[in-house]
């Protein structure tokens, strides 16, 4: 039977400082990740003894050099928070890495809290620049200059799966996902032949189908085999084909429906073989054509469009619901994932409050209608760029909102608790409350092990290999009992 | 011993709060499905129809007046300048 599907996103932020000549996106993104204050946030390790990013999951090591770097570096790059996230320098740019959550719905409230995070930062940064220097932020992927940065959504699968299997199935659903769950944005990059608008900010930046890398020759399915877990039972299926999303609905969506996917494959119910032709060539036309006709080579001969592929895949998904104990929330995201594909069918423009890539490009074509400018003009590809921006009073995604304009999936209260409370149903607990609790005593951290650290005695560090494990019912007993660090450990080991 | 939460102290909290309050006012107004699927016909007269269809295009002039508003001036240099590094 399928593995609960344990899941989180990393979402790396574009980030620009207005009025600033010699901005550097290095040390603007070290500012902005120390503005923001925890109390002992600014002296925990990101434990990078425990990475190991070179592990490819087709069984083998590739070489490179890992990068380690200095304490003083780690601490001024890396924030662990007690909401159990990861807020760091990645590169040049801000990345939030949400809390291990276990449904769609928690995962669309952490990954809102991490925007949050971000632009409550920003705002502190703010007051560090000097003169009229503005510091921006927004989540897209694109500069729109052939410069891309990721969205990267994180599952928990089942070791015996082999990941033959995996990538074999989720290539075509991957090739066609973006349809239920792009951001859109104006024209093409990356060589690309051009369009005036296309569903998925990422497209065209997928070089190839299957391999290792993130930051060049992008491939559809990324085959990082590091699971943050045990090893010998799980894999971490690491997701770098999507968009960072603002629309909650889309988020929702997206992760559901994926997860959905992963259970079937698990559980060895998918039935129909959606082999594509050319992937890397399918993923661009799907992409580049908005009303969402045109068709796609499968490598028997057929010919569909991504509408009816994702058709097919929720039929299996529905036939599985029906036959299968499933997670509670799968009725409504099957029920949404129909409402979503119906609309495609009939017309696009229907989803105008779910599904950012409709969202905005409605949007945009209501301003040119009523301001008579048309794709190339300047202020037009301004909104494609500020509908991402996290400013509350300046983002067009969050203007629309605000109007009632979108669809939404959580309350801000909700959003609000997860800016400082972690999910009580994974380790992100165990973590998040050892940062609340025991803060001065933590010495590192990383996504399965936390160590302490007291005065002159060697450091301990306690393994969370399963994930599900230091929730809240299985820890906070503990936790009440456990004064200090000293006492968690003999309590741990009792 | 219990730690206090260090929940962000200082004058921006009363902002995000603002943002929070804003927003979950917006819920309020209006929720027209998506995905719940309810697909009511009301039946309403020409006049009405012609009417409803008045107030959504004032609704979406006011709405795109208020973009307008707040979109970044200086909007070629801007999009011009927004160069970012590759990332992941």
């Amino acid at each position: 039977m399928a593995i609960p599907k344990v899941m989180g996103t990393e979402i790396e932020y574009g980030i620009t400082v207005k009025n600033d000549r010699d901005f550097d996106p290095i040390s603007s993104c070290v500012l902005l990740v120390n503005a923001y204050r925890e109390e002992h946030a600014g002296e925990i390790l990101w434990d990078y003894d425990q990475e190991n990013p070179l592990a490819d999951a087709r069984g083998f090591q590739v070489d490179g050099e890992k990068y380690t770097p200095n304490q003083q570096e780690n601490i001024a790059r890396n924030k662990t928070l007690e909401n159990g996230a990861r807020y760091y320098v990645d590169h040049a740019h801000p990345e939030y890495s949400c809390p291990e959550v276990t449904n769609p719905h928690e995962l669309v409230v952490h990954e809102k809290a991490g925007e949050r995070i971000v632009e409550f930062s920003r705002r502190e940064a703010n007051t560090l620049l000097p003169g009229n220097a503005q510091m921006l932020i927004y989540k897209n992927n694109s500069d729109r200059k052939g410069n891309s940065y990721g969205c990267h959504e994180n599952y928990l699968m089942d070791r015996r799966t082999s990941f033959k299997q995996i990538a074999e199935h989720l290539m075509p659903f991957f090739v066609t996902r973006q349809v239920i769950c792009g951001s859109g944005k104006i024209g093409t990059e990356n060589r690309s032949q051009p369009c005036d608008y296309q569903i998925s900010q990422r497209a065209d930046f997928f070089e190839t189908e299957i391999a290792l890398d993130t930051m060049v020759k992008r491939p559809i399915i990324n085959t990082r085999d590091e699971p943050h877990a045990d090893r010998e039972k799980y894999r971490r299926l690491h997701v770098i084909v999507g968009d960072a999303n603002m629309s909650e609905y889309t988020i929702y969506l997206r992760n559901g429906a994926t997860a959905i996917m992963l259970s079937m494959i698990e559980d060895g119910t998918i039935s129909e073989d959606l082999t594509l032709q050319d992937p890397v060539r399918a993923i661009k036309e799907v992409s580049h054509d908005s009303t969402c006709t045109a068709e796609i080579e499968l490598k028997n001969g057929k010919r569909m469009t991504a509408v009816q592929m994702q058709r097919l895949f929720l039929e299996m998904a529905e036939k599985y619901a029906e036959t299968r104990e499933t997670e509670s929330w799968t009725r409504d995201v099957l029920d949404k994932w129909t409402f979503v594909l119906d609309a495609l069918e009939r017309d696009p423009r229907e989803l105008g409050r779910e599904i950012d890539w409709v969202i905005k490009k409605v949007m945009i074509e209501n301003f040119m209608e009523r301001k008579g400018v048309d794709w190339e003009s300047p202020r037009v590809q301004m909104l494609d760029l500020q509908y991402h921006d996290l400013r509350p009073d300046k983002g067009l995604y969050y203007l629309l909102e605000r109007q009632g304009q979108v669809e939404r999936i959580v309350t801000d209260a909700e959003i609000t608790k997860a800016i400082t409370e972690p999910p009580e149903d994974t380790r992100a607990y165990f973590r998040g409350q050892c940062l609340k609790r025991y803060g001065g005593e933590v010495f590192g951290v990383n996504w399965d092990s936390i160590s302490f650290g007291v005065g002159e005695d060697p450091i301990k560090r306690v393994l969370m290999a399963e994930p599900l494990k230091g929730s809240k019912a299985h820890v906070e007993e503990l936790l009440e009992e456990s004064q200090t660090t000293a006492d968690l450990v003999k309590n741990l080991r009792a | 011993m219990m730690r206090k939460t260090a929940t962000p102290t200082n004058p921006l909290d009363a902002e995000l709060l603002s943002f929070a309050t804003a927003a979950e006012s917006s819920q309020k107004q209006k929720s027209k499905g998506g995905g719940g699927g309810e697909s009511g016909e009301t039946g309403d007269g020409p006049q009405k129809l012609a009417k409803k269809g008045e107030e959504l295009k004032e609704e979406m002039d006011a709405l795109v007046d208020e973009i307008d508003e707040v979109l970044e001036e200086n909007a070629e240099e801007f999009v011009k300048n927004y160069v970012q590094r590759g990332g992941e």
